[in-house]
């Protein structure tokens, strides 16, 4: 897969062709400066950073497990290797401390680094450059005010040639569309707002949209339903199989919480971003899921769940390590979402969500990061969680069995490491 | 010496020959309250006065063997190992060679409940008075048997031996009953502390060995034969009713012996844990509740809580020194708040009854047997001599939790399935939303200081429910609250000053010339409440450290030296300035990011004395702080096993961390929230300090103070004054989470 | 009938399939160690070893357990002759209630058999899973500490003296 698409991004950049290329690729290099005192920036200015931050979760990739907050360091595992978050502390060694203004704008509008390197777009700068003029001061306020912390992020781990940045100048003519958010003056305020947000800042769709093979956004299949980091990211369009459908209340109450007691709870790589839009004031919360929701479309009647061959035996596991919190009646019950029938990870075309919530567990997705569920890694076999995971699908949900279920048990174990380690696997808390 | 034959129940109600002991003043009294105490004699444990025939508490059979009864119980407290010991130490023998009994109604003294940190003042100052009675008798024995003084025998081993090497058995000395029917009196001669060899000594626990290998050790570990598992399906809220059930599907189960319904209580029962487990779930789907919004909005709860109908008691109102107020410079005022935590014991409550011949045997981790019996012979219309309630131990017991109720369940359906011992094992969201919580409160402090850095005058006000709720008979178990003819809980009453309860340690021990405390009690409290660890005390000892520091910051103050400025008791000032040097206190500041911070208290102002300095790191960008470093030093008077006080005060400090910085009860307007580990997360492996080292000040001869809820409040303090060192925020509402930390800390 | 492999001896047992191993052992083989805690695998309180990994019994339905290995506190050793883990709780007197030990003891046995010179990193990140509510945890951190040397020690001495594993 990895070579294939490899491979197919050669062959499209040598058909943009070597001619006008060395031009493209160039960008100056702007000046250092000496790090601003925090009394540059007006206090509000810094505090509405501080927001944007939190809906962008810039900590999440900006921070290694452990580490201090933006320091860098964090592994991001891509289909093409991995790309480590680099330090956006305002330390003039390691970090973002000599940056400009302007050199900051550069880098959210346009994926450059103040030297002139190109940025790789794990870094979704194809979203932030519909952050306003306005904004991005605030973000730069918010994060040159940060406490310095000297760390060198490490290199990233890349085949050949895909560490040769002036590549990706190729991989931004052709997929780049630059530009501030313009706002839709046929749609309510709110929802502009919301558009906004989503599009820009918060990246909803570097995760819920589809990539090609060369890991740029299906733009004609906005948030037709992506991937991170091993794990599913749903459809947020009319492509959604959620046995419920989604709506602006519900999308509320996950972004919100977490929680949605008839869909999901936020885990795997979402549980992060709902812990960092905790500190988001409501209405931009609201705004959000009314943009969301608009793009969620009329939607199809779920089908309806099939029949359980009678003698299944992952019924007998699952009467013994599900039914407790899942069944109605258990001790949960008023907590959610427990009703498998109404999960929309149960719901969805690949099965990865639910192997990896069996696996490794789940947390709850507020600042706490409790454990909620056990891993079941060790309780179970390769074969027990490929049988189990097939159940659940066939009892709780009328879309057609998964395919390759082994597969992906196999891989998940693998890159979760949960052949060893602790039976409740604890994901990346805070 | 021959008394009456009495029965023990009997004599466990007194009525015998009254033998006169020898007083010596002098040493003899160290470990009796010096007054009198409602009626007991000067000189005489309390206890003892209660229960004063020796065999209540001492019995030595014919072979030797020696089995000492206390009335009070193992909660995980290490109570057992030190009981052993003051015995041992007054016996002369080695511990392990006592037989302890612990709270059984029908074999041990009534001593009500094991609480307040209160087992060694109580049981182990009557056990050491009795064992150095039972001592001094033996050696009479000897000295007339051997003809010889009675001073020049020596007790060891389990044997009196003479100088010239004759040697006679405790169990030989009073095969013919001699201790039968001697009672105790005032001014028992005790063994001089220099010469102690077990007492002072750290002695392993007794229980640990059986409980790190399988061995049975709690009453969830009982296996009665015959014994059948109960579940309870409980109402999803208070005052819930049940409109309609269908107990057939349950009934119908494999496994299942039956299902009782009395009213709105509803259980099941069946042969094996599973299918009883199971037959809950289906049970719980089969019936429908009424619920009502019978809880407070807890988005506005501090400010209700100030509203709500209270009972105000000043509990102290002085001044000594009006003049002085007008000299300060500094006028400071706190409000602080403390929400509803659970006590949390890892395993869940649990009991078994059985109901044969008309009697009811109840095994039961509650701490107290005796109030527990009189609460389920009422709850079951039953003579209070059919009850027997067995104290075994069950998990860690900080304060009221669920015990007490699981022992009620057991007995309720055990007399519907007689001849059956019934398991009941409370589930975990049973005891999350049950159990009675510590309660929320309120308080607000003000001071002045003067141009000298000294308080002037110091204004306390707190509001909280009660504090304990308990005893108060079948109205106090909650499984009786939903009988189909209920039993009502009493209505509560405050405990008194000194001890207090949402105001214990609310008067502060620093010298103030001017102070005014008041008590605002609340009785209606529309969520259940009761004693946990430490009563009001973590919330008042939070509070006053707190404002300590704040009042020492606004004089210029070192806090530690602002504490003992106002510090005169010698003790107080004794573990103040042990923990301060522990830790290595100085004015220099910690790396960036961390803070140092000090609390002290004496619990309940007349117990243990602890001061806890403390370093903790805060990170500014997420809020989240974790206790790095903790230094304690404890004095709880004379030290018995002083390992088992360094443990119950490290478990203090932690405990006391999680519940600062973590933990609150959630509800909604009808239901607790809080159901389970998740959505009341405790302290995890991740957050615990990098060490925490406690010392003890022993007291030798000086009575026992207690030691269990010392470090709670001084912990809480000492916590929230490092935040305010390392962050420079000071934070006035627990628990002290991230997210209020970083509310607090700004961007 | 299912058979468990419990601490070496296999065991028939007659339960419905689904019964949680916690259950059985309690129950049924009679086993105290294991304890009931949370019934969510939240606590640790019931863990037990399947296959050298620390898994939460409460959870695990017999019925998976068929031709694994199971190794409780029991199997670790006796009052009279403790086990590594058994002995260092003892001596650090790594208790208070001791509800919750037993468990910590799995994770404690499972993390040294993978990693015998843990750092205390590594000992945190093992005991995560399990709760303790006196607030032991720095005992249970020493006795952790305590039972790797024991296990060392006695590697070293396994392999000196007769170059068998004593296990």
């Amino acid at each position: 897969m990895r070579t294939t698409r490899i491979l197919g991004g050669l062959l499209l950049l040598a058909v943009v062709g070597a001619g006008g290329f060395a031009a493209l690729a160039w960008r100056s290099e702007l000046d250092p400066i000496k790090p601003p005192e925090r009394s540059a920036f007006p206090p509000e200015r810094i505090a509405q950073g501080a927001k944007l931050a939190s809906l962008g979760y810039c900590a999440q990739c900006h921070t290694a497990a452990g580490g201090k907050p933006f320091a860098g360091g964090y592994p991001l595992k891509t289909p093409f290797g991995t790309i480590y978050g680099t330090n956006i502390t305002p330390d003039p060694e390691t970090g973002i401390g000599t940056w400009s203004e302007e050199a900051f704008a550069r880098s959210m509008g346009e994926g450059v680094d103040r030297e002139g390197h190109h940025l790789y777009p794990g870094f979704p700068y194809d979203h932030f450059t519909r952050i306003s003029a306005d904004d991005n001061r605030a973000l730069y306020a918010y994060l040159m005010t940060r406490e310095p912390v000297r760390a060198e992020a490490p290199a990233n781990e890349l085949p050949w040639p895909l560490q040769f940045r002036p590549l990706l100048a190729g991989w931004k003519l052709l997929f780049l569309d630059q530009g501030a958010f313009k706002d839709d003056p046929a749609r309510s305020a709110e929802w502009n707002r919301g558009a906004y947000l989503a599009e820009g800042v918060a990246h909803c769709g570097a995760c819920h949209t589809p990539r090609n093979l060369l890991g740029a956004r299906e733009t004609d299949r906005k948030f037709a339903g992506g991937e991170s980091e091993g794990w599913h990211a749903p459809a947020l369009n009319e492509a959604s199989t959620a046995p419920v459908p989604w709506d602006q209340d519900s999308l509320y109450a996950y972004l919100r919480k977490g929680v949605s007691e008839d869909h999901a709870l936020a885990a795997g790589p979402m549980a992060p971003v709902i812990r960092n839009l905790s500190s988001v004031p409501d209405e931009d919360i609201r705004a959000m899921a009314t943009y969301i929701a608009d793009g969620m479309g009329e939607r199809r009647p779920a089908p309806p769940a099939g029949a359980v061959p009678a003698g299944n035996g992952a019924a007998t596991v699952y009467a013994g390590a599900c039914a407790t919190c899942h069944e109605p009646g258990g001790p949960l019950q008023f907590a959610a979402p427990v009703d498998l029938a109404k999960a929309t990870s149960i719901a969805q075309p690949d099965p990865r969500n639910v192997i990896q919530a069996i696996m490794g567990g789940v947390m709850t997705p507020d600042a706490a990061a409790a454990p909620l569920m056990p891993g079941f890694a060790h309780i179970l076999t390769d074969k027990q969680f490929a049988e189990l995971t097939a159940y659940l699908r066939t009892r709780f949900s009328g879309q057609p069995a998964w395919t390759d279920i082994e597969g992906h048990v196999a891989r998940i174990r693998s890159e979760t490491g949960s052949a060893g380690g602790s039976s409740t696997r604890i994901a990346k808390g805070e | 010496m021959n008394g009456p034959v009495l029965s023990r129940r009997g004599f466990l109600g007194g009525g015998a020959l009254v033998v006169g002991f020898t007083l010596f003043p002098g040493r003899l009294l160290a470990q009796a309250p010096q007054e009198g105490d409602g009626g007991t004699p000067p000189g005489m444990p309390k206890a003892l006065n209660s229960n004063p025939l020796l065999e209540s508490w001492i019995r030595i059979d014919a072979d030797g063997g020696i089995t000492v009864f206390t009335g009070k119980a193992e909660l995980g407290q290490g109570i057992r190992t030190a009981l052993l010991q003051v015995a041992a130490e007054e016996l002369a023998v080695d511990p392990m060679a006592i037989t302890l009994v612990t709270a059984d109604t029908g074999r041990t003294p009534n001593e009500s409940y094991t609480a307040g940190s209160q087992s060694m003042q109580e049981s182990g100052t009557a056990i050491l008075h009795a064992s150095a009675r039972v001592a001094a008798i033996l050696r009479d024995l000897a000295a007339k048997s051997f003809g010889v003084p009675a001073d020049n025998l020596k007790l060891a081993q389990g044997a009196v031996a003479a100088p010239d090497g004759r040697s006679l058995g405790y169990g030989e000395l009073v095969a013919g009953g001699e201790l039968e029917g001697v009672r105790a009196q005032a001014g028992t001669v005790l063994k001089d502390p220099a010469s102690y060899s077990v007492i002072g000594r750290d002695l392993p626990r007794v229980d640990i060995p059986a409980k790190v290998t399988g061995g049975a050790a709690y009453v969830q570990d009982m296996r009665l034969s015959n014994m059948v598992h109960a579940r309870v399906v409980r109402p999803p809220s208070y005052g819930a009713g049940i409109r309609e059930v269908d107990t057939a599907v349950a009934e119908r189960m494999p496994g299942v012996v039956g299902t009782f319904r009395d009213g709105n209580y509803l259980a099941v029962v069946a042969e094996r844990e599973w299918q009883a487990i199971n037959a809950m779930r289906v049970l719980a789907q089969a019936v429908k509740w009424d619920e009502h919004e019978t809880l407070p909005d807890q988005g506005t709860l501090f400010r209700d809580i100030q509203t709500l109908q209270s009972d105000e008691r000043v509990i102290q109102d002085r001044r000594d020194d009006p003049a002085a107020v007008g000299g300060a410079v500094h006028r400071l005022d706190a409000e602080f708040h403390r929400g509803f935590q659970i006590h949390g014991s890892i395993g869940p409550s649990c009991a078994i009854g059985l109901f044969r011949d008309g009697a009811m045997t109840v095994w039961s981790h509650g701490q107290g047997m005796f109030p527990l019996r009189s609460a389920i012979a009422e709850m079951l219309r039953m003579d209070e001599a059919q009850v027997h309630c067995i104290h075994t131990e069950g998990s860690g017991c900080y304060g009221h939790n669920g015990a007490d109720d699981a022992g009620a369940d057991a007995a309720l359906i055990a007399r519907a399935f007689p001849g059956r011992p019934v398991r009941v094992q409370w589930m975990r969201e049973d005891e999350h939303c049950w159990e009675p919580f510590g309660s929320a409160m309120v308080s607000k402090a003000r001071g002045g200081v003067d141009a000298q850095g000294r308080i002037v005058d110091y204004q306390y006000e707190v509001w909280s429910a009660p504090h304990s709720t308990r005893p108060g008979g079948a109205g106090a178990l909650m499984p009786a609250w939903h009988l189909a003819e209920p039993f009502k809980p009493d209505p509560p009453k405050p405990i008194p000053q000194p001890a207090g309860g949402g105001d214990r340690n609310a008067i502060p021990l620093y010298a103030i010339p001017n102070v005014r405390i008041v008590h605002r009690y609340i009785p209606d409290m529309p969520v259940r409440t009761s004693a946990l660890r430490g009563l009001g005390a973590f919330m008042n000892v939070f509070a006053l450290e707190s404002f300590m520091d704040e009042m020492a910051a606004a004089a210029d103050t070192d806090p530690v030296d602002f504490r003992l400025r106002h510090l005169e008791d010698p003790r107080a000032r004794d573990v103040v300035t042990m923990a301060a040097e522990k830790f290595g206190w100085s004015s220099a500041r910690l790396p960036a990011g961390h803070g140092k911070g000090f609390g002290f208290g004496r619990y309940k102002n007349y117990a243990a004395y602890c001061a806890v300095a403390v370093e903790v790191a805060v990170e500014r960008e997420t809020g989240a702080a974790r206790l790095v470093r903790a230094v304690a030093a404890i004095d709880s008077g004379q030290a018995v096993n002083p390992d088992g006080i360094r443990n119950q005060t490290e478990g203090g400090i932690v405990q006391s961390s999680s519940w600062t910085l973590m933990e609150q009860v959630t509800f909604d307007r009808t239901r607790i929230t809080s159901r389970d580990w998740s959505a009341y997360p405790i302290l995890r492996f991740d957050h615990i300090p990098d060490s925490v080292e406690v010392h003890v000040i022993d007291r030798p001869g000086k009575p026992y103070l207690g030691t269990g809820e010392a470090a709670q409040g001084p912990t809480a303090g000492a916590i929230a004054n490092a935040i305010a060192d390392a962050a420079g925020v000071r934070l006035h509402e627990l628990p002290l989470t991230r997210r209020r930390i970083k509310a607090a800390v700004g961007v | 009938m299912i058979t468990l492999s419990v601490n070496g001896r296999d065991h028939q047992v007659d339960a419905d399939p689904a019964t949680p191993l916690l259950y059985v052992l309690r129950d049924d083989l009679e086993m105290n160690a294991a304890k009931f805690g949370c019934g969510l695998g939240q606590c640790g309180s019931c863990m037990v070893l399947v296959d050298g990994a620390p898994v939460v019994s409460c959870v695990t339905p017999i019925v998976v357990l068929e031709g694994r290995a199971i190794r409780t506190v029991e199997g670790l050793g006796t009052v009279d002759d403790p086990g590594p883990v058994q002995r260092a709780f003892m001596e650090e007197q790594a208790a208070q209630c001791g509800y919750c030990i037993p468990g910590f003891m799995i994770s404690a046995q499972a993390l040294l058999e993978r990693t015998p010179s843990p750092s205390d990193a590594e000992i945190r990140d093992a005991l995560k899973p399990n709760l303790c509510r006196c607030g032991t945890h720095m005992r249970i951190m020493k006795a952790v500490r305590r039972a790797a040397g024991f296990m060392q020690t006695a590697d070293a001495g396994a392999t000196t003296s007769n170059g068998e594993d004593r296990r």
